[in-house]
C-alpha cells in the first residue's frame, strides 16, 4: 500500500461539504467574543472605560488586562521542555496594558452577537501614552527606553553562533572574496480559515474546539495561562481549513478559555477575521543576511560567513529557533572548511514572527542561493557547475547537532533532472546576450531540510489500533491532519505493515486531548518521519498479537507457520483462518475473548536531512516591471514517496507559495506605527490562478534508512527555493541582481532605472 | 453578520426614488460588491438601504433607432462582456469590464455601481469616458443627463445628489461609430485586484493614410478622479502614427497625469508605467483599425 496514489481518505467528505470544522459544529446559542486591539504601536494604556459598552443590551460581559492573570506564557507549538534552560520565552499575558505592536490586544468584549459585540468595541474608551516606535531590528538591537520587554534590556531575544575552521585566514588565502546583503520580507500564511475556537465549561472543565495543528500542546499552554491543571483541559480539533504553521502555535485558545470561565461556562466563539489574522497572528521572520564568501582559483568555497539579523515582533512566540535553523543550515550541503555564523533574534513594535512552513530556511536559502549565484557571477562561472563543485556528494552529517545527518542524498540527481527539463546548457547560452525589452532567463536554487526537530527537541510520538469484530481496525493517532494528507498516509502505513487494504483501516480523524494519544502535532515536516515509526511500530504489534491470538484457535500449527496477509491469517502457504472470523472470536469467544489492541507512545532519536532543487525559466518584461514564469520545476529527494500523488500536490501547493514569496507577497507596515498597510486579501498579494504557471514536479527516490517506509521530509521543502530560483532567473534575464524579495514590480522598476535599462 | 439598519427593496425606479426621499440617510445597494465590504470594514456599519437589485427596467443593453447604445445602470459585468451589442460596437467596454475581479463579482456587480461608487480604479470607467458617454439620471423632478467627464468630484465622490438613482450609461453613436479601443489594466497580479493604473484609449485612424484622426485617453488612478489627457489628445490629432507619435504619446502623457505617491507604488513607477500602457494601449487600437472590416460599427 505504500507507494500507491490511493485516494484520500477525506476526499469525498471535503469535496460533498460533510466534513465538519470548527464553525460547522457551533453549539447553539454560542455567545460571541471580540477583541480590542491597540491602534499605537508602542506604550501604555493609561486608562480603559468600558461602562458604556458594558450596559448594552445584548453585552455578557467586558474584560481588559485588569482582569486577566498577571503572570506570561509562552506560545510556540513546541515540546514542552523540562529543562528551565530549554522552555520556550513566556512573555505574554491574556490581555496587555503595555502595547508592543500595533493591533495589541487589550481588552474584549462577550456579546449575543457578532453585531452587538462589534458596536461595544466602538464603545470602549481607551487613554495611551506612546513610546516611539521601532519597527527595524537592526535598530532596535541598540535598545530602546523602555525596553519592548522589561527583561532584554537591549531588545536582543537571544544570539547565537558557531566557528568552524579559521574563516578570517580562509579570506585572506581565497582567490576572490565575495560578499552580499540579502533580505527576505514578512509574510503571512494564508491559510483559507482563519483561526477560530469555541469555548465552553463541562463539569468543571474547560473545553476548547479549535482549528489547531497542535491540540495536545494547546491544552498545555491553556493550562499555563490560566494556570490551572493541564487536566482541566481538554481540546478537540476537528478538520481545519489549512495552517502552514500559525496554528503551530498557541493563538486565541487561552483568551477564549478565559472567557467561558467569566460567563458561567457558556460557549463562546472567537472567530477573528482576515484583517486579524494578518496582524494578530504570526507571521514569516524577515530576517536580513549579510554574507561574505571566499573561493580558490578552482572555484571551491574555502570560507564563509554569515550574520544574521531576525525580526521577531513585539513577543517570543518561536523565536530564535527559526534563526538559529536557518543558521545551522549554513553549516550543510556545501562543503567548506572554515564556516563561520552568528544569528540574532530581535523583539521590535512589529507583528510576531512564528513557525511558517520551512521554519527559516525559505529566508536563508534565499541569501545562501541568491549569494551563490552572485559568487558564480564574480568568478565568471555557471551557477550549476559552480554547485556542482562544491556540493558534498553522498553522506554528510551535522557537525554539532548528532544524529542529524543526510542519510542519502539524492541532490546531484535533483540537479541532473531540473537541468534536463528546462534546458539549462542550452539556454543558458541562447538567452547570455540580449539586448530587447523582454527577455529571458533561467535560474535554479537548493535547499536541504531536516526532518522533524530531534535533537533540538523532543520528538514523541502516540499511536492506538484496536480491531473491530470485522477484522478492520481503528486507528487513533495525536498527529493532526491539516490538508497535507496524513491521515490518508497513516492509514496506508496501517494497511502496509497489516498487509490489509485501505478499506479496513478506519482513522479517527478527530483530535480530542481527552481521548486521542499523545503526539506534539503537524510540524517540522515531521509526522509521516516520526509519527510513521509509531504507526508502524504499533502495528506491529498488532500484527504479532493477532498471530498469538491465532495460535491459540489453531493449536496444531506450528508458531512460526504462521503469517497474517490480505486479511487471512496463513499457516504456511494454506489460508488457516479468516481475519474477521479471528476478530469476531477475540470479541465473543466465552472461552477466551480479549479484544486485540495496540497502544505505543514512542520517542524516536533520528533525524534525516532531505533535499531538493528548483529551475525556473522567467521573461521579464522590462518597461513593465513583470515577470511571467514560464517554466518552474522542483525536484525533491524526499526518499520513499508514501503516496506519489499526495507527494506531487504537497510539492504543487508548496511552490505556490515560494513564487508568491518570489515575486508578490509581502505584509507592508507603515514605518511610524508598524501598523500593516495590506493586512488583507486583496492588498496582500497571494498568487492566483492565473498568476500561476504549469508546476512540474518531479522526485529522485532512495530509500532512506531512518525513514520508517524510506521516507523523508516533504511537508515543508516544496516552499523553499522557488523564490531564490526565480530571482536566479531574473539575473540571467537582466543582469540586474535583486537582493530583497518578492521581486515586486515597483522594484523591479526601481532596480532597471538604476541599471540603465529604462 | 451584517451591520445593516433596515432594507428597503424597490421594483421600480421611481419606488426607488420616492423610498430614497422618504429614507435620506438610506444608502443604494445594487450588487453590494462595494457597499457590503463598507459595512463589514465599519465604515457604514448601521446604514439602512435601498436595493435598486430587483429593479428590472434599468437592466440589459439596447441600441435605440439613432444607434445610440443603451447601458442600464442595474447591468452585470458579466452580461456586458457576453453582450452582442457591445461586442460588435464597443467590444473594449466587454473586455474591461470582464478584468474586474473574479468570476463572482463579475456576476453581481453592476456598470452602475462601478460609476456610483466613485473609485477611481474602476475597471469600466476609463472608457466610458473615452466614449465620452451620457449619464440617464432619474429623480422627482422627472430626470437629468449628465455627461460621464463632469459627474465624478473626488476621490470616492460624484455628483449624484439625495433621491437620484442612476438609470442608464449612454453611448451616443457619433462617439463610437468609427473607433477603437482598448484598456490596458495594471495591476499586481492577473485576477482578484484592483488596478494600480489603468488607461482607456479610444482612436479614430485612417489606415488608408495611415493618420490618427482622433483619440481619447483616459487614465484611472492617475489623479483623485479618471483623468483624460486632453493636452496630448490634442497634440497627437491629425498626425502621422509612427515611432515617433508613439514616444511623444509616451513622454507627453508622463507630463500630464498627476499618480500619487502611495505604499502600493511610487508616483515614479506609475509615471513610468502610464507612459508605456497608453502607447500598448494606442498601439492596439491601430493594429484592431487595421484589422477591421466594418470600421467599428461605422457602416452598422
Amino acid at each position: 500500500m505504500i507507494g500507491k496514489s490511493v485516494p484520500r481518505v477525506d476526499a469525498y467528505e471535503k469535496v460533498t461539504g460533510r466534513a465538519k470544522f470548527t464553525e460547522d459544529l457551533l453549539p447553539k446559542k454560542c455567545l460571541v467574543a471580540k477583541v480590542l486591539h491597540a491602534t499605537i504601536g508602542n506604550g501604555i494604556v493609561k486608562s480603559i472605560d468600558t461602562s458604556e459598552a458594558e450596559i448594552m443590551e445584548g453585552v455578557v460581559k467586558v474584560v481588559t488586562f485588569h482582569d486577566v492573570p498577571d503572570h506570561c506564557y509562552p506560545t510556540p507549538g513546541h515540546p514542552w521542555s523540562v529543562e528551565l534552560a530549554h522552555q520556550d520565552v513566556a512573555d505574554r499575558n491574556l490581555l496587555t496594558g503595555r502595547v508592543r505592536y500595533y493591533g495589541d490586544d487589550i481588552a474584549a468584549v462577550v456579546a449575543e452577537d457578532e453585531i452587538i459585540a462589534s458596536r461595544a468595541l466602538k464603545k470602549i474608551k481607551v487613554e495611551y501614552e506612546e513610546y516611539p516606535v521601532e519597527i527595524h531590528p537592526r535598530k532596535s538591537m541598540y535598545g530602546s527606553k523602555p525596553p519592548i520587554h522589561f527583561d532584554k534590556k537591549d531588545n536582543v531575544l537571544a544570539r547565537s553562533n558557531y566557528f568552524i575552521g579559521d574563516v578570517d585566514k580562509g579570506m585572506e588565502e581565497a582567490e576572490t572574496v565575495v560578499k552580499g546583503t540579502y533580505k527576505t520580507p514578512i509574510v503571512q500564511h494564508c491559510h483559507i480559515e482563519n483561526p477560530i475556537s469555541y469555548a465552553y465549561m463541562e463539569k468543571g472543565r474547560i473545553v476548547v474546539v479549535t482549528s489547531t495543528q497542535i491540540p495536545h500542546i494547546v491544552r498545555r499552554v491553556i493550562g499555563q495561562a490560566l494556570g490551572i491543571p493541564w487536566g482541566n483541559v481538554r481540546v478537540i480539533k476537528p478538520y481545519i481549513g489549512g495552517g502552514f504553521g500559525n496554528k503551530q502555535d498557541v493563538l486565541y485558545e487561552p483568551l477564549n478559555a478565559f472567557l467561558t470561565t467569566q460567563v458561567g461556562g457558556r460557549p463562546v466563539k472567537l472567530d477573528i477575521s482576515r484583517e486579524e489574522t494578518f496582524c494578530n497572528t504570526r507571521t514569516r521572520h524577515s530576517i536580513e543576511f549579510d554574507l561574505a564568501a571566499g573561493v580558490d582559483k578552482e572555484g571551491k568555497l574555502v570560507a564563509k560567513d554569515m550574520h544574521s539579523y531576525s525580526n521577531q515582533g513585539a513577543y517570543a512566540s518561536h523565536g530564535h529557533a527559526i534563526a538559529a535553523n536557518g543558521l545551522t543550515s549554513w553549516r550543510l550541503q556545501y562543503a567548506c572548511p572554515n564556516i563561520r555564523g552568528e544569528a540574532y533574534t530581535i523583539y521590535t513594535n512589529t507583528p510576531v514572527g512564528g513557525a511558517m512552513r520551512g521554519y527559516g530556511i525559505p529566508q536563508v536559502c534565499f541569501a545562501i542561493e541568491c549569494f551563490m549565484d552572485d559568487v558564480a557571477e564574480a568568478i565568471h562561472m555557471d551557477p550549476l557547475e559552480f554547485r556542482r563543485k562544491n556540493l558534498i556528494e553522498g553522506y554528510y552529517e551535522d557537525r554539532y547537532l548528532k544524529p542529524i545527518a543526510a542519510n542519502t542524498n539524492g541532490i546531484f540527481e535533483c540537479l541532473k533532472k531540473g537541468a534536463e527539463y528546462i534546458h539549462w546548457d542550452e539556454k543558458r547560452k541562447k538567452y547570455a546576450k540580449q539586448t530587447g525589452a523582454v527577455r529571458r532567463g533561467v535560474g535554479m536554487a537548493l535547499f536541504s531540510y531536516k526532518t522533524g526537530v530531534w535533537p533540538i527537541s523532543l520528538e514523541i510520538a502516540g499511536a492506538r489500533l484496536s480491531l473491530n469484530q470485522d477484522g478492520s481496525v481503528q486507528l487513533q493517532l495525536g498527529a493532526t491532519e491539516i490538508g497535507q494528507g496524513a491521515d490518508t498516509v497513516f492509514s496506508q502505513m496501517v494497511a502496509e505493515t497489516l498487509h490489509t487494504d485501505m478499506a479496513h483501516v478506519h482513522i479517527q480523524t478527530v483530535q480530542d486531548t481527552d481521548v486521542s494519544p499523545f503526539d506534539t502535532g503537524a510540524y517540522a515536516s515531521r509526522q509521516s518521519f516520526v509519527t510513521g515509526t509509531a504507526v508502524k511500530h504499533c502495528a506491529e504489534i498488532l500484527r504479532d498479537k493477532i498471530l498469538a491470538y491465532a495460535k491459540t484457535l489453531l493449536p496444531e500449527v506450528d508458531t512460526r507457520e504462521l503469517s497474517l496477509r490480505d486479511n487471512w491469517i496463513w499457516a504456511g502457504e494454506e489460508q488457516a483462518i479468516s481475519l474477521a472470523a479471528l476478530a469476531e472470536e477475540s470479541y465473543y469467544s466465552l472461552t477466551n475473548s480479549s479484544v486485540l489492541t495496540a497502544e505505543v507512545s514512542e520517542q524516536v532519536k533520528k533525524n534525516t536531512i532531505a533535499t531538493g532543487c528548483c529551475f525556473a525559466e522567467v521573461e521579464v518584461d522590462i518597461k513593465l516591471g513583470k515577470i511571467k514564469i514560464l517554466h518552474i520545476i522542483n525536484v525533491h529527494d524526499s526518499g520513499k514517496l508514501l503516496n506519489p500523488q499526495l507527494a506531487e500536490m504537497q510539492v504543487h501547493g508548496g511552490m505556490s507559495m515560494g513564487m508568491g514569496y518570489g515575486i508578490s507577497e509581502q505584509l507592508i507596515l507603515d514605518e511610524k506605527t508598524g501598523r500593516p498597510l495590506n493586512g488583507n486579501l486583496l492588498d496582500y498579494k497571494l498568487m492566483t490562478m492565473l498568476d500561476t504557471p504549469d508546476i512540474k514536479a518531479d522526485f529522485v527516490e532512495m530509500d532512506d534508512p531512518m525513514g520508517p517506509y524510506g521516507n523523508k521530509a516533504l511537508g515543508e521543502p516544496p516552499a523553499i527555493p522557488s523564490a531564490p530560483a526565480i530571482r536566479n532567473a531574473v539575473l540571467h534575464a537582466t543582469g540586474v541582481a535583486f537582493n530583497e524579495n518578492p521581486l515586486t514590480p515597483q522594484r523591479l522598476i526601481d532596480g532597471f532605472k538604476k541599471a540603465g535599462l529604462i | 453578520m451584517y451591520d445593516i439598519e433596515k432594507y428597503y427593496n424597490a421594483k421600480t425606479v421611481s419606488e426607488a426614488v420616492s423610498l430614497l426621499k422618504e429614507h435620506p440617510d438610506a444608502r443604494i445597494i445594487s450588487g453590494g460588491s462595494d457597499v457590503l465590504i463598507k459595512i463589514r470594514e465599519g465604515r457604514m456599519a448601521g446604514t439602512s438601504l435601498v436595493s435598486i437589485r430587483d429593479v428590472e427596467e434599468i437592466k440589459g443593453i439596447t441600441r435605440n433607432e439613432d444607434g445610440d447604445i443603451l447601458i442600464g445602470a442595474g447591468t452585470v459585468f458579466s452580461h456586458i462582456t457576453a453582450d452582442p451589442i457591445i461586442q460588435k460596437y464597443i467590444p473594449v467596454l466587454g473586455e474591461a469590464v470582464d478584468q474586474v475581479g473574479g468570476p463572482q463579482i463579475r456576476n453581481i456587480g453592476t456598470i452602475g455601481g462601478n460609476i456610483c461608487n466613485g473609485a477611481v480604479s474602476a475597471d469600466s470607467v476609463p472608457t466610458v469616458f473615452s466614449y465620452n458617454s451620457l449619464l440617464h439620471i432619474a429623480n422627482e423632478d422627472g430626470g437629468r443627463i449628465a455627461p460621464v467627464r463632469e459627474f465624478y468630484l473626488g476621490p470616492g465622490r460624484v455628483d449624484l445628489h439625495p433621491g437620484e438613482v442612476l438609470t442608464h450609461v449612454v453611448i451616443p453613436k457619433k462617439e463610437y461609430a468609427g473607433y477603437h479601443g482598448h484598456y490596458i489594466k495594471y495591476s499586481m497580479r492577473n485576477a482578484m485586484d484592483i488596478a494600480t493604473l489603468s488607461c482607456s484609449v479610444v482612436s479614430k485612424i485612417d489606415t488608408a493614410k495611415n493618420i490618427l484622426e482622433d483619440v481619447r485617453i483616459t487614465f484611472g488612478v492617475a489623479a483623485p478622479v479618471p483623468y483624460r489627457c486632453v493636452e496630448t489628445e490634442e497634440k497627437l490629432k491629425g498626425r502621422t502614427l509612427d515611432e515617433g507619435l508613439y514616444q511623444e504619446l509616451e513622454e507627453s502623457v508622463r507630463g500630464e497625469i498627476h499618480p500619487r505617491d502611495s505604499w502600493r507604488a511610487s508616483r515614479d513607477f506609475r509615471l513610468q508605467i502610464g507612459g508605456e500602457i497608453a502607447k500598448r494601449a494606442l498601439i492596439r487600437t491601430a493594429e484592431l483599425a487595421g484589422e477591421d472590416t466594418c470600421k467599428g460599427g461605422e457602416e452598422a
